[in-house]
């Protein structure tokens, strides 16, 4: 019972930090509808902030004033992004803001990284509550105990601020309808400075007040993202008192997961997740999002065609170019292009259910390392030919496609976001603990191909075939007639509906192709290197996939071949360079402001311009 | 007061509102008539800024305000009401009557939550009600209220009498001709000509974005082709 209660306890003092994080991240998507990936990275700033200024404040008022100092210093940095970054793009589609929020992550990883150096920084003991006291028998350190006294005074302050005050009103009139609210006279931009100020206040506090528990790493920011991201996403995004309920409740289950079952705490937060998500798709106390609702964004989508001749000719060349690169090119060239076609694959995946069918998905990295992993298994435990193994390779993918996508389906815009980014995590994290099946961290190694395909060269020509048959496959469907049925459910998901076209069955469909052919990557991968590790499935892989088809082109049919085939490219001299993160973060942002039409685009306009291709009939 | 000139607004690729131009003068109430899809709504959001003129002007009290965002449209004292009336649904009705608040200004009448819990007592029985199961009157008289309470000097009224019943639409109009009285300078756009002859001096009828008259409605009397060529009666 003592131990019970001890446990319980922690587990609300744990909720203290996440509330912080989670509150400021829901407010900030309430009003400005921007989903936040930097968020941890403010939470991160916070503990390290935290930890300089306790060198120079020291006793107790120092200890809390740095907390307090540490969060106004992040909710300043906060403005900053909020003004360079996200203040251009607030009219640009979601996808757009949230790549540009990744790239504010890579930015201030490489920053902290700059300032404060590659060790974990211990943090110090809260002067004056360094000890425990003993509840039924079981110490409790007492700082948890200031935790979780302090917790209700923050849910209320906000809940006053939210509920009570002019500021407050026009933040929730704001939630609801940004553009009513500017044409009553108030200065929608200050509000929405207003509100990320506060927002990555909050974090900041989070980062500093679970120092003595926790200290600072570079790793901190992804860590709490996913955590907090499926917080908001229980409690319902937006809602301040959902945070908090989701919080305790995320932070109470892991404490007890990991005392009694400690191979499923990952696992666990993400089946609560998908469970509420079930019974309430819109979360604990969200409210339901309405398609459509905040108007359409951008300008229509141009019209797609299948390549004309020139086209034709062009991509037949560089097929017959790639073909003969093996009697040239040394074996370093052929196993580089061998990764580009098989991102080129990964990325084209992602493309035809993002921008043919507009589902975002988050988590496309579970089919591509889920198809990995299926095929290791298979060789790893029934000695299945590499043959056989390949090919279940994406039918694994396929088939996980369509468990998760009858979830995901069902949900739209952020909320589909986010429910593919905790299956896939669901998925990485039963890798990653299921170490008896998976190995773990040490991934499965020795799935090599068969022996008529051993060696560079001969898989070379069998990664070009696959996978160019795959991406051509993937357009060919684009201009079927499937492909018109999904662009209408994405364009207009009614008017698709009362054409006749069954959009979740189309949705779906399009969804599960989608992970087969990312798992068909997959099992190219896999075979190529001779091995598999749960980094194939981590968020930072599906956010590759995101970029790569962000700077191709979103809105062309080719950028996510292209995109891929650049930043594959690149990769090799970029991560040579000791600040790569900063560059490329600088690069994506630099993209999603300047050029949002991504390098496809950008050329395609180049060309109009001089009149080497015609402007489109519908674009005059 | 309000001179629009020249005005060209666009939705994406489709040219809405072309070569629009009228004005109001100062304690006018001015019918913007036409049928659906005749780009009333469009020219309401061009004043307003909502929608952002390709060319021409839009010019309130000799400042030109093409260009201006919305909320600087507002503070200057225009109030829009706008026709899918937009209630903060979440938001009790003192609290969207509070997001509308803005300073007393100087030529406006002005408004409190007490003088417009007069106006429209029913908005005063549900004060801490949320916006949501209002009805389609009791919606506009909320929006009408909120707009009132940032104290405007022209107020842009665009489709009030659409789909409330017709006991109300005359309570309306009286509501409207007692905002003239007070000195309020009224845009009201409209498809009902019945009711648009109740409150208003002048009308501006257009068609396909382009004006097509300018007059009083004893002038348009004596035009019944045009009436028939405009407006569905």
């Amino acid at each position: 019972m003592g131990l019970l209660v001890a446990q319980l306890l922690t587990g609300l003092a744990n909720a203290a930090a996440l509330f912080l994080v989670a509150s400021g991240l829901s407010l900030i998507f309430g009003v400005t509808r921007i989903v936040n990936f930097a968020h941890g990275s403010f939470y991160m700033l916070g503990a390290y902030f935290g930890v300089s200024l306790m060198d120079h404040l020291t006793g107790g008022f120092g200890f809390w004033t740095s907390i307090v100092l540490a969060g106004l210093i992040v909710g300043l940095i906060g403005v900053v992004v909020e003004i360079l970054v996200l203040r251009p793009i607030y009219r640009a589609p979601e996808l757009f803001q949230l790549v540009a929020t990744f790239g504010v992550i890579l930015v201030i990883q490489d920053l902290t990284l700059m300032i404060w150096g590659a060790e974990d920084q211990m943090g110090p003991r809260a002067p004056g509550l360094k000890s425990v006291v003993r509840i039924m028998g079981e110490p409790v350190p007492q700082y948890d105990l200031a935790l979780i006294a302090i917790t209700p005074f923050i849910l209320f302050a906000l809940w006053w601020l939210i509920s009570r005050t002019r500021v407050g009103i026009l933040v929730r009139a704001a939630t609801q309808d940004r553009e009513m609210v500017g044409a009553l006279g108030v200065n929608q931009s200050w509000l929405f400075t207003g509100v990320f100020f506060l927002g990555s206040t909050l974090a900041g506090l989070g980062g500093a007040i679970q120092l003595p528990k926790g200290g600072a790493d570079l790793l901190m920011d992804l860590n709490i993202i996913s955590a907090v991201f499926v917080v908001v996403v229980i409690g319902g995004m937006g809602s301040i008192l959902g945070a908090f309920v989701a919080s305790v409740l995320i932070s109470v289950l892991n404490v007890f997961g990991v005392a009694y079952i400690p191979q499923s705490t990952l696992v666990l937060m993400y089946v609560v997740m998908a469970v509420v998500l079930l019974v309430r798709p819109y979360g604990l106390f969200g409210r339901e999002e309405k398609a459509g609702e905040h108007g359409q964004v951008g300008e229509p989508d141009r019209p797609i065609r299948p390549a004309g001749t020139l086209g034709k000719s062009l991509v037949a060349l560089l097929i017959a170019v790639l073909a003969l690169v093996p009697l040239y090119g040394g074996n370093f060239t052929q196993v580089l292009i061998t990764d580009i076609l098989i991102f080129c694959l990964f990325a084209a995946s992602l493309q035809f259910m993002l921008s043919v069918g507009g589902l975002v998905s988050f988590g496309h990295a579970a089919y591509f390392g889920g198809g990995a992993y299926a095929a290791a298994l298979l060789v790893t435990y029934a000695d299945t030919p590499m043959e056989l193994a390949f090919l279940f390779a994406p039918l694994a993918a396929g088939l996980l496609a369509i468990v998760f996508g009858w979830f995901c389906i069902r949900l739209s815009g952020v909320y589909f976001a986010m429910l593919t980014l905790a299956f896939s995590q669901l998925v990485w994290s039963l890798v990653f603990q299921w170490y008896d099946v998976t190995g773990g961290d040490d991934g499965l190694v020795n799935i090599w191909p068969a022996a008529w395909l051993s060696g560079t060269t001969a898989y070379y020509y069998f990664t070009l075939i696959v996978g160019i048959g795959g991406i051509i496959l993937l357009r060919h469907i684009t201009h079927a007639p499937f492909g018109y049925a999904l662009r209408a459910t994405r364009d207009s998901a009614r008017q698709a509906e009362a054409t006749g076209i069954n959009v979740k069955l189309v949705q779906w469909t399009a969804f599960a192709t989608a992970g087969a052919m990312a798992g068909l990557a997959g099992g190219l991968f896999v075979f190529s290197k001779g091995s598999v590790f749960p980094n194939e499935l981590e968020i930072s892989k599906s956010f590759d996939a995101l970029i790569v088809v962000f700077l191709g082109g979103v809105k062309t049919l080719s950028g996510g071949v292209v995109g891929a085939a650049f930043m594959e490219s690149v990769k090799d001299w970029l991560t040579r360079l000791e600040y790569w993160r900063l560059i490329l973060g600088l690069l994506i942002i630099f993209v999603v402001i300047i050029a949002p039409e991504g390098i496809v685009g950008t050329l395609r306009k180049a060309a109009e311009r001089v009149g080497l291709r015609r402007t489109e009939e519908f674009m005059r | 007061m309000l001179d629009v000139t020249g005005l060209n607004s666009f939705y994406a690729k489709a040219h809405i509102l072309n070569d629009l131009a009228f004005k109001v003068e100062r304690g006018d109430v001015v019918a913007l008539l036409g049928r659906n899809g005749a780009g009333k709504t469009t020219t309401m959001k061009s004043i307003m800024q909502l929608v952002r003129p390709k060319s021409g002007t839009v010019t309130f009290e000799g400042t030109e305000i093409t260009g201006q965002p919305s909320h600087r449209v507002a503070r200057m004292g225009i109030g829009y009401v706008p026709e899918e009336r937009r209630i903060f649904t979440d938001l009790t009705i003192l609290e969207n009557l509070e997001v509308g608040r803005q300073d007393k200004r100087e030529g406006a009448p002005e408004w409190t939550v007490e003088a417009l819990f007069e106006l429209f007592p029913n908005l005063y029985e549900r004060r801490h009600n949320r916006g949501k199961a209002m009805s389609g009157g009791e919606q506009q008289m909320l929006t009408i209220a909120r707009t009132l309470m940032g104290n405007p000097k022209l107020l842009l009224l665009d489709e009030p009498s659409e789909g409330i019943a017709p006991v109300i639409v005359e309570q309306m109009a009286k509501t409207i001709l007692s905002f003239k009285k007070e000195g309020l300078t009224v845009l009201i756009s409209e498809q009902n000509l019945h009711f648009a002859r109740m409150v208003a001096d002048r009308a501006v009828i257009i068609e396909g974005g382009e004006k097509k008259f300018d007059g009083t409605f004893a002038e348009l009397e004596d035009h019944p082709e045009i009436r028939d060529a405009y407006l569905s009666v």
